[in-house]
């Protein structure tokens, strides 16, 4: 892609957004009195608010990009990620979860597990994700730097460095409130900016009936997009349900129907929605009971929806470059200007015979995977050396057989959006990543100030001390004593400096991505080993009374050895052994990476639920049925709601978005 | 908390629907976007899109939410 130029308009409206993010920042200001009001909102917004926030903090830049990728990769499947993997679990988070993270009054995830377990498991759990959210902002903002150098050529460091200091003025000023805003806003950024984009790409290419139609071709060689070696029926690409009922070998994301539905639909899925704190932070952040348990139906409704901003994308990106006349492909990986130079070379020097066209030395020059047909052609076309280097240059771009996913959505927009509409969706895409890097600062700040450094100083700075007093007479006694308690302002102090701090931790964390690509790799995969078993964890606290800490903290660490052992015997057929698993003895081959990220967390999750429940019957219950009423199912008082009227009562409004989204699978089977 | 977010949701989907709309006026239909203004067109959307959050924010000024 060549770097695109903006106009006046389009400079104007990137500067209106941020404008208005620092101005939100700045007008919330004045409310940030109290650590509470800047790490927790003091639990005041409306549900309508949290619950956008709540999609939004999930619809980060790398969900768009990613799914479009996937979308372009397994087609309508790809749907799965919302209809299987999402909207269950956001039903059963509002229904049966709510109540416990709310009621609770904990303020973030990891202190609800110290109320309900002890200091070890709150321990386990913020200490992953102080790690786990640094990581996460860096790896988006290294990525927008990227965008940003790759789309409109600005610097790699100066885009790092200017949209991390406008994603800390605001965070800074405002606190969550200022990051939920935005996440608000970057919501309808995000509608309004893609839409016009998917319809015009669905009208170029005919409607759905051609889309369709022409997915059914690309599903019977999808080699000729290099998408994928192997060849499908028809509709691998255009039903959801269809080719994973059929098996691993009939669909191109290679799983089978039970690790889909427990590994991603039950495991990975209730994990993520349920435990992780970046999204339910948002619902804790409501101004009542009803509000914090209706936030996840709210958000439930775009989320059932969202298939056709950041799925249907890749889908048409696959179709269009199916139909010759609309001269577009997915961009390639990209290829450094020397190997261009070389594979030109090459073109112009090589001697074409029937043995050897030339494919292999073009293709070696080039450093990348060609489609064979496509260089002999372009070598034929150069006899005489009538061609231009530039000629040559497009050529070879086109000679590429290889697809760089994340870049459907970029490429897309350069060619369907002229300038203004062009800013709309650019900024979307910057809005995405940057409130991506907000929520991620705002987890870290409450994790960090709550759950590590107030409970450290708890435990150790202000533990009562015993001393001996000798007093003027010469009587001894005998006190205690605690250092001076350093209230409030020192905590709101704290969350302040330690969202400088979190801020430069990530642009560290974005040059570390930068630079060794592989690191970041090791660095999701260690995550998913501490997540899956995590919703074991919650799921048994929160359901039987008789989990006891002990149980829940070793149940914890036989969960995340298990993710480890488990990946280190396991591999996706075409991988090596190392980084992408199978380093200590391949036991099982699996037929994708997806399917052996579900068996992972199938494993993972098992293990960790059945090792809890041993150990907690083999250990004393620590805390008294008192102790545990408001943390557990069956000690907790039922929430009568019947007197709402019947669009504010969670199961409900539950059940008619379970019963939509089985209609939305049988549509698309 | 005491800022009303339909306020900045709103002038700022305003602004940006003026914007597009004098873009679609100024420049035309495009060729990119299939010979539609697209500009035009969904810069009106976004402009009553934005009138309709400052209204919502106007009308919860007026009465504000008993707590």
């Amino acid at each position: 892609m060549q770097p695109i130029h903006l106009a006046w308009v389009d400079y104007t409206i990137l500067l209106a957004y941020v404008a208005f993010v620092v101005g939100i920042g700045w007008a919330l200001a004045r409310y940030m009195k109290t650590s509470s009001d800047f790490l927790t909102s003091a639990r005041s917004i409306p549900t309508w608010v949290t619950g956008l926030a709540f999609i939004s903090a999930n619809l980060g830049a790398m969900e768009l990009v990613g799914m479009a990728a996937s979308g372009a990769k397994y087609g309508i499947a790809t749907s799965h990620f919302y209809w299987v993997g999402a909207i269950p679990a956001m039903v059963f988070l509002a229904v049966f979860m709510m109540p416990f993270y709310y009621g609770s009054r904990a303020r973030s995830a990891p202190e609800y597990l110290k109320m309900r377990f002890d200091e070890r498991v709150r321990f386990l759990n913020a200490g992953a994700w102080a790690v786990m959210t640094i990581f996460m902002s860096g790896i988006a903002m290294n990525l927008l730097a990227k965008l940003l150098h790759l789309l409109l050529n600005w610097d790699y460091g100066w885009s790092l460095w200017l949209c991390s200091a406008v994603v800390l003025l605001y965070v800074l000023k405002g606190g969550l409130t200022s990051a939920i805003y935005t996440e608000v806003l970057q919501f309808f950024m995000i509608v309004l900016g893609f839409t016009p984009v998917v319809w015009l790409g669905l009208k170029d290419v005919g409607g759905w009936t051609v889309l369709k139609g022409q997915l059914a071709g690309v599903a019977q060689n999808p080699a000729a997009l290099a998408l994928n070696d192997k060849t499908f029926d028809p509709n691998a690409w255009s039903s959801a349900w269809k080719p994973l009922l059929a098996g691993p070998d009939h669909n191109p994301m290679g799983v089978d129907w039970f690790a889909m539905i427990f590994g991603l639909g039950f495991v990975l899925s209730f994990g993520y929605w349920c435990c992780n704190f970046l999204v339910v932070q948002r619902a804790m952040a409501a101004k009542n009971m009803t509000a914090a348990r209706n936030t996840p139906l709210v958000a439930a409704i775009p989320k059932m929806l969202f298939p056709v901003i950041v799925i249907l994308p890749g889908m048409i990106a696959i179709a269009l470059g199916s139909l010759p006349a609309k001269n577009y492909r997915i961009p390639p990986p990209i290829v450094s200007q020397e190997s261009y130079a070389k594979a030109i070379d090459a073109v112009r020097s090589v001697k074409p015979s029937v043995a050897d066209p030339g494919v292999t030395t073009v293709g070696t020059a080039l450093g990348k995977k060609v489609y064979a047909d496509r260089v002999e052609a372009l070598i034929s076309a150069n006899v005489n050396n009538k061609l231009t280097d530039v000629q040559i240059k497009d050529g070879l771009y086109n000679c590429i057989a290889e697809n760089d996913y994340d870049s459907v959505i970029p490429s897309l927009v350069e060619k369907y959006c002229p300038p203004g509409l062009l800013a709309l969706a650019l900024t979307a895409l910057l809005a995405s990543f940057m409130s991506g890097m907000a929520g991620n600062i705002t987890a870290f700040n409450t994790v960090w100030t709550y759950d590590l450094y107030q409970s450290y100083r708890r435990l150790v700075l202000d533990r009562p001390r015993p001393a001996t007093i000798i007093r003027a007479d010469g009587k001894s006694e005998d006190v205690t004593f605690t250092l001076k308690d350093l209230g409030d302002a020192h905590y709101l102090w704290m969350g302040k400096v330690v969202t400088v701090v979190g801020t430069l931790l990530s642009i560290a964390c974005a040059y570390f991505a930068s630079h060794y690509s592989n690191a970041m790799d090791v660095v999701q995969l260690v995550f998913g080993f501490v997540n899956a078993p995590g919703f074991a964890t919650f799921l048994l606290g929160m359901f039987w009374k008789r989990t006891t800490s002990s149980g829940a903290f070793y149940g914890l660490i036989g969960g995340i050895a298990t993710s480890a052992v488990f990946h280190s015997l396991t591999l996706a057929t075409g991988n090596l052994p190392g980084i992408k698993g199978g380093y200590l003895h391949v036991v099982k081959e699996y037929s994708s990476e997806m399917a052996q990220n579900f068996w992972l967390a199938a494993f993972a999750f098992i293990v960790c639920f059945l090792l809890t429940v041993v150990i907690s019957l083999a250990t004393r219950q620590t805390k008294s049925d008192e102790e545990l009423k408001g943390l557990v199912y069956s000690l907790t008082p039922k929430i009568k709601d019947e007197n709402q009227p019947w669009y504010q009562r969670p199961p409900i409004v539950g059940t008619v978005l379970i019963i939509a989204c089985v209609i939305l699978n049988f549509i698309f089977w | 908390m005491g800022l009303d977010i339909r306020w900045p949701i709103g002038l700022m989907f305003t602004l940006i629907g003026v914007l597009l709309v004098i873009t679609g006026l100024v420049n035309g239909a495009d060729a990119r976007s299939l010979n539609l203004n697209i500009n035009l067109w969904w810069g009106g959307v976004m402009l009553v899109f934005g009138v309709l959050m400052l209204l919502g924010a106007l009308r919860g000024k007026k009465n504000p939410p008993v707590n």
